[in-house]
């Protein structure tokens, strides 16, 4: 039963080497140390300098904090997460008495700032971690929702029910080719009906947007055309399952399908330094009734990127002349966290 | 069929092949039923009215979900044949056509199509109510795409976006393209219900097309006042613009200037 519970709520610690994660304790941390200010002060110049004097000593502290819990971050992942909290209160009150005390051996003053400073680093450590603790339980549902979203708004009934239709026109003059489109068909529902809160390899993702999309192509024939631009794809990088193929789902409904003349659906992945980026781009005539269906799918994948990556992941969708195009923009991470 | 003397001609209308031959196999299957003959195939709306000028039907079946223009609009400008073929629709899925349908026992087919229910309703295709063009109008969630026109026997398609401007006279209401008129027999105010988004009212009988506006001029009229007139892109012609649409020149004349 243990096993089941911590499944359900993988890990309460957040992960420090997310840019997003040290962002909040950044914001909290420059908040508390203004707030203590504040308390100190009696007008707003008093307040500046008190700010300051606060500043001096909190900011190399949140600095060190930062980057040692960034380094120890795989370490606390893996323990207990009462023995996690437990370090990460020790390490930051021994931070904060080294640098305050350094800082004193070189400007010398008396010893109760020690002190002081330890109560502050104290309370703020127990502030965001009962932050960031509360943030995973209320974010663990949704990752519960994100995923029923998923398997709901994931494969229009339309492109279902058409492609065993294309799929039945087959059987009895290319016997093969249907056995071949059913397989792909199989492979495509058990991804859609498999517990994806996992990140997944970008490799299996592009491998399912293929079956996909070579039902389409039994489908349209022609009027499908793709430009696959995947050769510099990093294989291992770990993003979300299901981040592409719903895109390209849209792609087709809204750019081949209204179409009678052939268009091109491109998808472009590449990455740059340590972000992958994945580029998708359809024909597109702007026409009266606009679709609800597309703009579902993309708030999914935004939470879904957000719920992984937090800050670090982007989705831009932006429409040209002719032309609709997604951009995704997420960390190159090869590990899960 | 002792009914038929002849055999039924059908025609397949879906914008995928692999629909397309689906149906012709399972055509085929009822054929040894029924005489049957499959009269021709189009893969989009325009194709099955051009078909439909050299090959006569009594069957269309025809898809819901196609590009260009859908079937509920296309069986619309079938109506417009001296002698329109009955139709069955197909439709993959389509929460909103299939529940419109119910309510107005118009036949469909439920995609993928059994065998069975093609029979039938192939079998029942001269009991089928004949399609009422208030019903599909009803059916049809969206504006046409084209207006259709008959003239010497052909159903002409005029697509909307050409259209400059629509003005009622006596019957008819005139269609202007820049290339010519066209004589339309639909009530004006029904048209200017249906295309809302896109034209305006310039005077009791004209509707403009927004996008054709190239913009306003002000002229002498008859006892001495001015009044506006509309300028159109590509046609030097003038259209009045009445004092209770006035407004239209504020509202349009910064776009279009």
């Amino acid at each position: 039963m243990a096993s089941i519970n911590q499944k359900r709520y993988p890990n309460l610690l957040p992960d420090f080497r997310n840019l997003g994660v040290m962002l909040r304790v950044i914001v909290v941390v420059t908040g508390m140390t203004m707030a203590a200010a504040a308390v100190q002060s009696s007008n707003w110049a008093t307040l500046v300098d008190h700010w300051f004097a606060i500043s001096a000593l909190a900011q190399p502290v949140l600095i060190v904090s930062l980057i040692v819990l960034a380094l120890a971050a795989a370490w606390l992942q893996r323990v207990e997460y009462p023995l996690a909290l437990a370090v990460i209160v020790l390490l930051e009150l021994l931070i904060a008495s080294a640098i305050v005390s350094f800082t004193h051996s070189l400007f010398d003053s008396d010893a109760a700032d020690v002190l002081r400073a330890m109560v502050f680093t104290g309370l703020a450590t127990a502030v965001l971690l009962g932050y960031f603790n509360l943030r995973s339980r209320a974010l663990s549902p949704a990752i519960t929702e994100a995923r029923l979203q998923a398997l709901q708004a994931r494969i229009r009934p339309h492109f279902l029910f058409n492609s065993i239709n294309a799929v039945l026109s087959l059987v009895r003059s290319e016997p093969r080719r249907a056995e071949t489109a059913l397989e792909d068909m199989a492979d495509l529902f058990r991804v859609l009906m498999a517990d994806n809160r996992d990140l997944a390899p970008l490799g299996d993702e592009i491998e399912l947007c293929r079956q996909y999309l070579g039902l389409e192509q039994l489908r349209l024939g022609e009027r499908l055309q793709l430009e696959w631009h995947v050769d510099k794809m990093p294989r291992d990088a770990l993003v979300p399952p299901l981040v592409l193929q719903p895109l390209l789902e849209n792609a087709v409904y809204h750019g081949i399908e209204p179409s009678i003349e052939p268009g091109v659906v491109s998808i472009n992945i590449y990455s740059v330094r340590n972000e992958v980026h994945m580029v998708l781009r359809n024909p597109y005539r702007k026409h009266g009734s606009h679709h609800s269906g597309n703009k579902m799918a993309l708030a999914n994948i935004r939470e879904r990127l957000h719920l992984h990556f937090d800050a670090e992941a982007s989705l831009k969708a932006s429409v040209g002349d002719a032309h609709y195009e997604v951009h995704i923009t997420l960390p190159y991470v090869t590990e899960r966290p | 069929m002792t009914r038929h003397p002849q055999s039924l001609r059908v025609v397949i209308t879906d914008d995928e092949a692999p629909a397309r031959s689906r149906m012709r196999d399972l055509l085929e299957d009822c054929a040894g039923a029924f005489p049957l003959e499959i009269a021709g195939e189009a893969a989009n709306g325009r194709q099955l009215l051009d078909l439909l000028q050299d090959v006569d039907a009594d069957v269309v079946l025809l898809d819901i979900r196609m590009p260009e223009m859908d079937g509920l609009e296309v069986a619309q400008h079938l109506l417009k044949l001296e002698e329109p073929p009955s139709v069955i629709f197909t439709t993959a899925y389509n929460d909103y056509a299939l529940k419109a349908f119910e309510l107005h026992a118009v036949d469909y087919l439920v995609k993928p199509i059994r065998l069975r229910r093609l029979h039938d309703a192939l079998t029942r295709v001269r009991a089928i109510t004949p399609l009422r063009l208030d019903v599909l109008q009803q059916i049809s969630p969206d504006a046409r795409t084209h207006l259709s026109v008959q003239e010497r026997g052909k159903v002409l398609l005029i697509p909307v976006k050409d259209i400059l401007y629509l003005r009622a006279e006596l019957k008819y209401v005139t269609i202007r393209t820049v290339e010519r008129e066209f004589l339309l027999e639909e009530p004006l105010s029904r048209l200017e219900q249906e295309f809302a988004s896109l034209f305006v009212r310039a005077h009791r009988s004209c509707l403009v097309a927004k996008a054709h506006v190239a913009g306003f001029e002000k002229e002498a009229a008859d006892g001495g006042e001015t009044r506006w007139v509309v300028l159109l892109k590509g046609l030097d012609e003038r259209l009045p613009v009445s004092r209770r649409q006035q407004h239209i020149v504020k509202e349009l004349g910064r776009n279009a200037l």
